[in-house]
């Protein structure tokens, strides 16, 4: 097997409050390997969005990394001065986000966007980074693109947008592309379009995706891989089709039985009792053993880490070794 | 069993015989979304108008759930403010059992009929008053529509509906702030419940909830319909939330209802291509490789909507007849309409049962 | 710092009652974490104190023509050569007491201060609710007013009713009007602000759904404004109101500096200044620079509250 892209390491995301510090991710890893697409999703509040931020180093004061690393290609990231970081956004991590106008700037045409992406990483001439981005635009689909790149964004609709911001971060063949609710914003019917074409464009770059979303819907049609979060934790992850039709965790089973199908008619969907926890009251033990159905007693009392339950992991105590049961 | 309990159980597909709780006629809505008066005068522009809604028919019989469903801007949210009383119709009428909403005589009549619906909201962040305790915020519909004798019966009151919401009575004293937002759509469900309605109006209840919270809450609108014999209109984007709900679904296109029949018949054989198109368009969460067509294009604007059938640029089956005329609503089966002219010609197969399961 | 059970104890030990809700909030523990704000409010709260009880607190009565004696009049600083312990911050030319002649003129001034801004503020949040929660024509017409109003500085409001006043009711005497000259003067200066804010957020509230649900059971427009948007606009309005003391305060001098605000037998801060600066060349510093110095004091005060309240008020800055 070759060696992971991206590995995460009891990765710490922490907000200092008078009251004490929260732990809003809570000792997270994970790899992903070279054109893999990782699906992240949970409910908001699970802290998906937050490892995100703290993989690219985005974190908005006063949260902060409070512990683990983060290691690109062999390189350890997390502790690199902001300037070096912001050569590596991307030039080897792209980024789309959930609302097209925060990667876009409304003073500048589409073009001069992406000319200036592809000439801060790349050394071309103003003419040749200019065919490059038609090249681009073309990519994502933007009709007729040669008159299209001097538009300016709020020429273009939302779902256009987000094709232009998927350009922006392809435009400089990253490693690695960070996707953060690409499409919450948007209509399904949309929404269809850009799941497809950043799952093709990301593929013909060769780059792999870290996809962020509480959609399970959109994780079913995009990722080889899903890693389920809850309270700041991975509660399971594993193979995407294992996790949705055969998911171990209680939690992650739950979940999935309480999307209404567009294909069976239930009279009643299953439900999983209560909400999540605030990140001030979460509960000893697992995070989820108020909530659990199967909780026994270990679950209330220690934390399981993640454990190797048939075709996925789990953190859960139903998978531990039978000689580690005291 | 109610009347209204005895209807939601009488079947989908049997046409029912008693007179409609709600219809609706003719509904329409411009926004005026000209510029102000003095930029037209010296840019020499005309007024323009939006129409977001035109021309909706539908009728929805006590007991029912109707669902209307469509992406962004289709119009259903309009319609549902409209029907609320909360916005006026620039043209059509609402009508509650038989009687005109706006044609009420008197401010009396208009408050007896008020009391008879209610609404739940989207955002339970935004329809709770921050500065409100829970009890106040309940209890204000049965205040309004002087449902209790004291304070006392009002405290009573409100501790029910607590409890019906499965939330503790205790609650009534605390913020909204103060709870998630699953409990918080409780308790606009329990204010929504407070003063007896028969008809309330759902504008996308879930979209902003997540979703092992959605089916807590879908779970008890169902019971809750079921308890108190409720009549649903029920607002979503969502077309699986949709098919959990409703017993009948409409859907919107540009401000127009393009499709229109009972939930089963609608998965089981759509007709209309947009409706098509909707359903190939949600993930296929089940893994199940179902075939699907890609979608194409995107929703155009509204101030400027295509000629005759606003769909035709998006359509595989669009020819000449539908860039140049309007197609009407027209029954394809008995209880199940849609406007198109590739089905009106049959162009369009029925898909038949048994395609689908 | 712990994170853990500690910190989840606390959170889950938060107190529900009023008085501990008040102890336990973010506003009171930013107080709490700056010093300056804590002596603004210590010296605002001070000169309220100064003011409210003046006639008990002040060892002279500066308006008592019968305890006044002529023959101390000029006197310097009790500190100074010269100085009579009675009068610790000296005398003025008539022989009153600057310090009482400051608690009496800090009364003044702030009386006038707050009715002023009071009034700006109901007139203000009204119109800007009713111009933002009914629209239309009317909220096209108060706007207007508004922008028309703010063309005109506010002194020469002040000195325009003044004039009015004074041409309308010929006889009455200044020291009768001068109060409600000055509290509508400035009042009448200050409304748009409150107006324009409360507008814009009254627009951004009558679109929530907590307001359409008060709609949907036809609870009348005035009393969803009252119950309804007025709790949810005032934030923004008690930034302004305490700003807005400051620069009233100021403004009040500045006109009884002028001669058009409080008469010298009523003396308000300005007042004082006005009288003191005949002085200021002959030697007697004192009759000027106490007030002054007092004036800037409070003002500086009140403004540092402002900044602070605007601060603690704005979660983003949190």
């Amino acid at each position: 097997m070759s060696d992971p892209l991206l590995q995460v390491r009891d990765l710490v995301v922490e907000f200092p409050t008078r009251r004490g510090t929260l732990t809003a991710v809570d000792k997270v890893s994970f790899d992903i390997a070279p054109g893999e697409v990782l699906g992240v999703v949970g409910e908001s509040g699970a802290g998906k969005s937050l490892t995100g931020t703290a993989i690219i180093n985005l974190l908005e004061p006063p949260g902060r990394i409070g512990g683990g690393e983060v290691i690109l290609q062999g390189e350890r990231i997390d502790n690199l001065p902001q300037e070096e970081m912001r050569k590596i956004r991307g030039k080897r991590i792209g980024m789309v986000f959930q609302d097209p106008l925060t990667s876009l700037n409304p003073l500048y045409t589409i073009g001069e966007q992406l000319t200036e992406t592809i000439q801060t990483h790349m050394k071309l001439t103003d003419a040749a980074a200019r065919i490059r981005a038609i090249e681009l635009l073309s990519e994502v689909g933007i009709p007729a693109p040669e008159s299209r790149i001097d538009a300016y964004p709020h020429q273009f609709s939302g779902g256009m947008r987000q094709r232009v911001v998927i350009a922006l971060a392809l435009a400089a063949n990253p490693v690695l592309v960070l996707a953060d609710e690409p499409t919450t914003a948007l209509d399904v019917s949309v929404q269809a379009q850009i799941i497809a074409l950043l799952k093709k464009t990301c593929a013909e770059h060769g780059a792999a995706v870290m996809l962020i979303t509480h959609d399970m819907g959109v994780i079913a049609e995009t990722a080889d891989r899903v890693a389920v979060m809850y309270a700041g934790r991975i509660v399971e992850i594993g193979p995407v089709r294992e996790v949705i039709k055969n998911a171990k965790h209680p939690y992650t089973d739950g979940l999935m039985a309480s999307i209404p199908s567009l294909t069976h008619e239930a009279e009643r969907l299953a439900q999983i009792e209560g909400s999540m926890p605030r990140l001030t009251a979460i509960p000893d033990g697992c995070a989820f053993h108020p909530r659990c159905p199967q909780a026994f007693d270990r679950c209330r009392r220690e934390r399981p880490e993640l454990l190797d339950a048939d075709t996925t992991q789990a953190a859960c105590w139903l998978y531990a070794k039978e000689e580690a049961v005291t | 069993m109610s009347q209204a309990t005895a209807a939601a159980t009488m079947g989908v597909n049997e046409t029912p015989t008693s007179d409609p709780l709600i219809k609706i006629e003719g509904l329409t809505r411009y926004f005026d979304v000209s510029k102000p008066l003095l930029n037209r005068v010296i840019e020499r522009v005309p007024r323009q108008l939006l129409r977001a809604v035109h021309d909706v028919n539908f009728s929805i019989h006590a007991g029912e759930t109707f669902a209307l469903v469509g992406e962004s801007g289709c119009g259903k949210s309009t319609v549902a403010r409209m029907v609320a009383g909360l916005i006026a119709p620039s043209a059509g009428s609402v009508s509650f059992e038989g009687v005109d909403r706006a044609a009420a005589r008197s401010a009396a009549e208009e408050r007896k009929i008020r009391r008879r619906f209610q609404m739940i909201f989207q955002d339970p962040f935004a329809s709770l008053n921050p500065r409100w305790r829970v009890d106040r915020i309940i209890s204000e519909p049965i205040r309004a529509f002087g449902l209790a004798q004291d304070k006392q019966e009002i405290d009573h009151q409100v501790g029910e509906l607590l409890k019906v919401v499965k939330l503790d009575p205790a609650d009534g004293a605390k913020f909204p702030h103060e709870f998630s937002g699953g409990q918080r759509q409780r308790i606009a469900i329990a204010r929504a419940l407070s003063n007896k309605p028969e008809f309330i109006i759902c504008d996308e209840p879930t979209s902003a909830l997540d979703v092992s919270v959605q089916a807590q809450i879908l779970n008890l609108m169902r019971d809750l319909q079921d308890e108190f014999g409720l009549t649903y209109l029920f607002i979503s984007h969502n077309l699986a939330v949709v098919r959990h709900m409703a017993t009948r679904i409409g859907v919107m296109y540009l401000g127009k209802l393009v499709e229109d029949a009972p939930s089963r018949e609608l998965f089981k054989d759509p007709r209309h291509p947009y409706t098509r198109m909707l359903l190939d368009a949600v993930p296929d969460i089940d893994m199940s490789g179902r075939a699907r067509t890609p979608v194409k294009g995107e929703v155009p604007n509204p101030i400027n909507p295509p000629s005759g059938c606003t769909f035709h640029p998006r359509c595989p089956f669009a020819f000449d007849r539908c860039r140049k005329e309007e197609p009407a609503l027209l029954p394809v089966s008995e209880n199940h309409f849609a406007s198109c002219h590739a089905v009106a010609e049959g162009r369009i197969e029925s898909l038949g049962a048994g395609v689908q399961e | 710092m712990t994170s853990g059970p500690e910190t989840r104890a606390e959170f889950l030990s938060k107190p529900h009652g009023f008085t501990t809700r008040v102890l336990d909030s973010d506003i009171l523990h930013s107080f709490k974490q700056s010093k300056l704000t804590m002596v603004a409010a210590f010296v605002t709260l001070a000169f309220i104190i100064g003011a409210a009880f003046a006639p008990w607190i002040a060892p002279h009565n500066p308006f008592d023509m019968a305890s006044i004696d002529l023959m101390d009049s000029l006197l310097p600083p009790a500190w100074e050569e010269g100085g009579d312990s009675r009068f610790p911050l000296g005398t003025d030319d008539q022989g009153r007491d600057i310090l009482s002649g400051i608690l009496y003129g800090a009364r003044a001034s702030l009386a006038v201060g707050f009715a002023s801004v009071l009034f700006a503020a109901t007139l203000g949040i009204t119109l800007g609710l009713a111009a933002g929660y009914l629209g239309g024509t009317f909220g096209t017409i108060v706007m207007r007013i508004a922008d028309i109003q703010l063309t005109f500085p506010s002194i020469l409001i002040a000195l325009l009713i003044d004039g009015v006043v004074h041409g309308l009711f010929e006889g009455v005497s200044r020291a009768d009007t001068a109060y409600w000259v000055l509290i509508v003067s400035i009042g009448l200066s200050f409304w748009v602000q409150y107006a324009r804010t409360v507008r814009a957020s009254t627009m951004v509230e009558r679109n929530k759904e907590y307001v359409q649900a008060a709609r949907l059971i036809g609870i009348p427009p005035g009393l969803i404004m009252l119950r309804h948007v007025l709790p949810n606009v005032m934030g923004p309005v008690l930034v302004i109101a305490t700003i807005n003391l400051a620069v009233a305060i100021i403004l009040e001098a500045t006109l009884s500096f002028l001669g058009v605000g409080m008469p010298s037998t009523q003396p308000s801060l300005g007042t004082l200044i006005d009288i003191g600066q005949d002085f200021l060349f002959s030697g007697e510093w004192w009759i000027t620079i106490f007030p002054g110095f007092a004036l800037a004091a409070l003002v500086l005060a009140v403004n540092l509250l402002g900044d602070w309240l605007r601060d603690a008020l704005n979660p983003k800055l949190r």
